[in-house]
């Protein structure tokens, strides 16, 4: 496995590009830097910065978890989530920084899961807490998009694993780069509009404990993407309209929903 | 043709099966004990079925799914034939699963079940292992129980789909230690393998190197260190793997934690 650690600004893939990029950028700007030129990320036609597997934890938030209420005792739970429990967003659903999401015709409202993604650098194998973060290569931002769904008993595979669902990037910040990651805003716009605001301090299992647990059963390699939560009470969005997900000095991650018809192909011919 | 990924002589190589043993891309001849049997094929997406066969479902209490009740799996769980998977110390029922494997080939996206097969490459046998200590009912069955390190065993060959004439009519059985523990068909399958992948690209795109773990037929029983799991599928594979305990992989105390 190639290790990933050694980022030094930030790793841009854009299409085009045979490989990845380590350039400088500004994520309160937008901004990349590109040769001597200063480029707005919305100018650009990007790649998912990530190749990995990537991983999600469900209920990681404080708030996520609070909503359910009583019903985690109740069946079919019967019990709150002991160890985290993890979701996979297979490669169908990556997809990049201003690419449409494909709005499904049986599901015209969808669920926007904020959320920020820990880039794996070094194989992490039975890590501990005190060492996780030096398996981190860095850190971007994620809108894990589902079927709003109440469910939480079964994988919730038809829900949250269709095409392009997994909005990821515009790029990933060098861990350096990012001195806390467990006190970062998250902020979702729908058409501009403030809709949901949280922010990772707020996480049950913070960045380390999450990864310590997860690598007791589970390798996590080299560009996989552990996504840590989706903060309580995601915003939803219909076609037509756009969304943007912001995480505090990682970048702000953008894309317009629009009608899975017209993306099939042959549907514009 | 059946189809192995193996490492020997100090690099990984394609090969096919030739009489008893293999033969490498490069020529050379092998025995199949003097090489490390890798999974047969690189995985993309790792999708796998629950309660696909209406007694297992009953063995376990559940009644059969009106919709396929599926799961995803990361690469590290897969390990390929004669490897080895961990029981740790704390778990009180592990249990296997052997499973037919449908690898696909070319991407498929909302296919009728008449053309379904059109999109398989071919096909290869898991042993799709579960701890039910870990069980919990959140997205279950939980990565925790489903996607360990080493946890599902894979190959040892991918065969070409077109010889396979009827994959919904394969004898499947498990022994352990040589004794038969476990027996199907995959004739019995709720969601047959066309149904799974037409409902399966109805929503989502599958591409080259997706494989579905098509479910385990009833009969699952518990094994301990030292167990050699033999899961075959009639004109697929028989595939070999061996448990062992925690200190085989560097860790002691309860719960298998060295921390």
């Amino acid at each position: 496995m190639t290790p990933l650690s050694a980022i030094a600004d930030a790793l841009v893939r854009l299409r085009g590009m045979p490989q990845p990029a380590d350039v400088p950028v500004d994520p309160a700007a937008g901004t990349v830097v590109l040769g001597a030129r200063r480029v707005a990320a919305g100018a650009l036609d990007w790649e998912p910065p990530v190749a990995g597997t990537v991983y999600g934890a469900l209920l990681n938030f404080r708030g996520a978890l609070a909503a359910l209420g009583d019903a985690v005792h109740a069946p079919p739970y019967k019990a709150p989530p002991r160890a985290p429990v993890l979701y996979i967003k297979p490669a169908n659903t990556l997809t990049a920084h201003g690419a449409p999401i494909p709005v499904p015709e049986d599901a015209p409202e969808l669920e926007m899961g904020a959320t920020l993604g820990v880039v794996i650098g070094r194989t992490a194998c039975r890590v501990e807490a005190r060492e996780a973060l030096a398996h981190v290569a860095g850190y971007t931002v994620a809108n894990d998009v589902s079927v709003p769904h109440a469910d939480y008993y079964r994988p919730s595979v038809p829900s949250k694993c269709r095409d392009g669902f997994c909005p990821i990037g515009p790029w990933v910040v060098a861990a350096s780069r990012v001195a806390d990651p467990g006190a970062l805003a998250i902020r979702v716009y729908v058409d501009g509009e403030l809709r949901q605001a949280n922010t990772t301090a707020n996480l049950i299992r913070p960045i380390a404990r999450l990864i310590a647990d997860v690598t007791e059963f589970m390798t996590l390699s080299p560009g996989d993407v552990l996504l840590v939560g989706v903060p309580e009470g995601a915003p939803r969005a219909r076609a037509g309209q756009r969304v943007a997900v912001e995480v505090e000095g990682v970048g702000r991650l953008e894309n317009p929903l629009v009608p899975e018809r017209e993306l099939l192909p042959g549907a514009r011919a | 043709m059946r189809r192995a990924r193996v490492a020997c002589s100090g690099g990984v190589h394609e090969a096919v099966a030739d009489g008893e043993g293999l033969r490498l891309a490069d020529g050379r001849r092998v025995r199949e004990d003097e090489v490390v049997w890798l999974p047969p094929f690189t995985p993309r997406t790792i999708i796998a079925l629950g309660l696909n066969y209406a007694e297992h479902a009953k063995e376990l209490a559940f009644g059969a799914q009106a919709e396929p009740l599926v799961f995803l799996k990361g690469p590290n769980a897969l390990v390929g034939h004669r490897g080895v998977t961990r029981r740790p110390a704390d778990a009180t029922f592990m249990h296997y699963e052997c499973e037919l494997a449908v690898v696909i080939g070319k991407p498929a996206r909302r296919v009728a079940r008449a053309r379904a097969y059109d999109h398989v490459a071919g096909y290869t046998v898991a042993n799709d292992y579960a701890i039910r200590d870990y069980l919990e009912n959140w997205y279950r069955p939980n990565l925790r129980v489903k996607n360990r390190d080493g946890c599902t065993a894979i190959g040892p060959w991918l065969v070409d789909r077109d010889d396979v004439p009827d994959p919904m009519r394969l004898a499947l059985r498990t022994t352990v230690n040589g004794k038969v523990k476990q027996q199907g068909n995959t004739r019995d399958m709720v969601h047959d393998i066309p149904t799974l992948i037409a409902w399966l690209s109805g929503f989502m795109t599958l591409g080259a190197g997706d494989v579905i773990l098509t479910g385990t037929p009833e009969g699952v029983a518990d094994v301990k260190p030292g167990d050699e799991v033999v899961a075959e599928i009639e004109g697929i594979g028989r595939l070999l793997n061996t448990i062992a305990d925690d200190a085989a992989f560097g860790r002691a105390g309860p719960g298998g934690s060295a921390a």
